[in-house]
């Protein structure tokens, strides 16, 4: 019986040796490999060069390592603070509403990635659509009213009070009172907020639907149980809803994180490529000068092996408090 | 049983795949072209078909090094590939290129004689040209009052912000090398380190927005960039959207390109191939083909009657300091220089100093 079950589960099997398990076991061989010299292993007519040279160039790396990890859990706490109220409110609402929503929250899915990206890039560039909405709209003056108040509001700081401190400590203190009051537009498009912005954007609704699914399904005798017990609505939420939405939390969390690590798209079009990430660096190292797939198989390597060990600590983490919930 | 069953089903899914990969449409004569984004009139790959029954199975590359590493890893079927001279040198000298026979493709003789016998293909045996033009910088005049004329504009903290420099490192550290007075090709490794050095620095005084291809299309039309470097065909195009735009090749001189079309070594089509290549060499293709893509050809007859072509079809005449971009002329030439195949440490220099560019922040 349990064999006759199994080869329903054939063809994916198959599809994950052939397209999973193979291409990891080619990134790992050319991870520990070099075009030549190291140590040489013969297998017919395929020669090895057996190296780890790839890893001792990965210091270099390093702050492209940070960088990306930084951006990309930003990112993903930006999707949390964004999608768990949302998925929160819907799964609350009535049917109707919960199905236009799901439309509206799926739709820009349905357009490609890259062109999606790349309007952004239109709205966010100093001559684009959103500073031309500000600049009508008078945004901008504000921000420059806004700016020449607080340098005056310093200036006058800085004659009285911060010069009698600076009298008193024999500190050179001052504050800033050169902000911009002409600007004609607000920079963000090249910045790394734009590329935050964008994989926010691109990957929130991976946040939104795991854990939609995960509280529309709660069972509401639990919720009824707590009140009965004397829980208020906001302890109701975190000794009930919340942990046990947490499966839902977590796999959000890796399937906006994944993503946003290893991006390369976003990078170019919104950042302008002048920070490179771990996705540009990776893809650099194809389809770049020095055609070196040793090296990019290297990187790529360290980067699953980072994200795959913070997956199982926070899987581990969530694991603990589904059981207290349990309990 | 159940093990036969499933070893079918894995042939038959692998089968499966290549079979699509490699028919690619009909039973019929075939070829499979790799080339540019936007480099080829559409119209002209139907008359082929209709005259010819060949199928053509058009694919484009970014970069003359996203497609040698795609053919170099396999499993591409590409019998025609248009890489740039610098890249042809070196796939030549990979073995990676075949021969043609020239009896195939007796229009070869319509190619003006300026562009046979190059340096990446001295003897002429694996390539015929498909396009030249330069690489220059474009310059929003709306933007900026002086008439540029000089590659240190992309150096200078005057013109912070508004620059978009060219997002490969063969012509970002080439165009520097340019403006200290080195050759692009050079292999002093000092030389290429104060290049890099010339871009690091306007980088860290914010002289570049960022660092882009295909994408200052749309930012020099709309005028969110003021000046970039591009190619003098592209520029073309940005022209027909903004006539703000200008093209200068700058006094230091520049580097001068060569697209070529060439038959890989384990082509399948090789016939069906030269072919192809012989009716893109023809006149009326090329003028059609440069009527589309900016480009000029190196058909000497075509390049000569394109502004008769231009007035004909659109009832106006072409501007001829237009017709200069496309066409550089021999004055302009004579200041500019190739591109070679850079030995493979100066291509990982290169490659070391263009990541080192991007990690600083």
């Amino acid at each position: 019986m349990r064999n006759r079950r199994g080869f329903f589960a054939l063809p994916y099997v198959v599809w994950m040796a052939l397209f999973v398990v193979a291409p990891i076991i080619l990134v790992v061989v050319y991870a520990f490999s070099a075009a030549e010299g190291g140590f040489v292993i013969q297998f017919g007519s395929l020669t090895l060069h057996l190296t780890l040279d790839n890893f001792a160039k990965m210091g270099d790396y390093l702050i492209v390592f940070t960088r990306s990890f930084e951006l990309a859990i930003i990112a993903t706490l930006l999707c949390l603070l964004i999608g768990y109220p949302l998925a929160y409110v819907l799964a609350r609402e009535t049917a109707g509403v919960q199905r236009v929503a799901m439309m509206l929250i799926m739709l820009p899915m349905w357009m490609n990635f890259l062109l999606r990206t790349y309007s952004w890039m239109s709205i966010l560039e100093d001559t684009g659509l959103l500073n031309q909405l500000f600049s009508a709209v008078g945004i901008i003056d504000l921000g420059n009213w806004i700016n020449s108040g607080l340098n005056s509001l310093c200036a006058a700081l800085n004659s009285g009070p911060v010069a009698l401190l600076n009298d008193l400590l024999g500190t050179q203190w001052a504050l800033d009172t050169a902000r911009a009051t002409d600007m004609e537009f607000f920079h963000m498009i090249n910045t790394s907020g734009a590329v935050v912005l964008g994989m926010v954007y691109n990957y929130l609704p991976f946040m939104v639907l795991p854990i939609y699914s995960v509280i529309v399904k709660l069972d509401d005798s639990l919720i009824e149980a707590a009140r009965d017990l004397g829980a208020g609505t906001s302890r109701v939420f975190r000794k009930v809803i919340f942990p046990l939405s947490l499966p839902g939390v977590l796999s959000g969390i890796t399937m906006v994180f994944v993503p946003s690590v290893s991006t390369f798209a976003i990078s170019k079009l919104l950042g302008g490529s002048n920070e490179l990430l771990l996705g540009d660096l990776i893809e650099m190292q194809f389809t770049g000068m020095a055609y070196n797939p040793y090296l990019g198989s290297a990187i790529a390597l360290v980067m699953m092996v980072i994200v795959v060990v913070c997956m199982a600590i926070m899987n581990r983490f969530g694991e603990g408090e589904e059981q207290a919930v349990m309990l | 049983m159940k093990k036969t069953f499933s070893l079918l089903l894995a042939l038959s899914m692998v089968l499966g795949f290549t079979l699509t990969g490699c028919s690619g449409g009909g039973s019929g004569r075939v070829v499979n072209v790799c080339g540019w984004g936007e480099n080829i009139d559409p119209d002209l790959i139907d008359q082929f078909e209709e005259e010819t029954g060949i199928t053509v199975n058009y694919s484009e590359a970014e970069s003359n090094e996203s497609m040698y590493s795609l053919i170099k890893q396999g499993g591409t079927d590409y019998d025609v590939i248009v890489p740039s001279d610098y890249m042809i040198a070196q796939m030549i000298a990979e073995d990676m290129l075949a021969e043609l026979n020239f009896d195939n493709i007796p229009n070869y003789s319509l190619i003006d004689d300026q562009y046979k016998n190059l340096t990446y293909d001295p003897e002429n045996k694996y390539s015929v040209p498909y396009t030249w033009g330069t690489l220059g910088i474009i310059y929003n005049s709306a933007k900026i009052d002086e008439e540029i004329d000089s590659w240190s504009v992309l150096f200078d903290p005057q013109y912070a912000g508004q620059v978009g420099m060219i997002g490969n490192p063969r012509d970002a550290i080439g165009v520097a090398l340019m403006y200290l007075g080195y050759s692009i090709n050079t292999t002093n490794e000092a030389e290429i380190q104060e290049a890099y050095e010339l871009l690091s620095e306007a980088k860290a005084n914010g002289v570049y927005q960022g660092f882009f291809m295909d994408q200052l299309y749309d930012k020099m039309e709309g005028g969110e960039t003021a000046i970039c470097v591009y190619y003098a065909g592209d520029f073309l195009s940005m022209y027909a959207n903004n006539n703000d735009l200008r093209y200068v090749v700058p006094k230091e001189g520049s580097n001068w390109f060569v697209d070529a079309m060439c038959v890989l070594k384990d082509a399948e089509h090789k016939e069906e191939a030269e072919e192809w290549i012989n009716f893109i060499c023809k006149t009326e293709s090329s003028l059609a083909n440069m009527d589309f893509i900016w480009y000029a050809s190196p058909n000497a007859e075509a390049l000569e009657q394109y502004p008769a072509y231009y007035a004909e079809n659109y009832g106006e005449e072409l501007a001829p300091e237009l017709y200069e971009v496309m066409a550089a002329p021999a004055d302009v030439l004579a200041n500019c220089e190739a591109y070679l195949a850079l030995p493979s440490d100066i291509q990982t220099l290169y490659s070391d100093l263009w990541i080192q560019l991007g990690i600083e922040g």
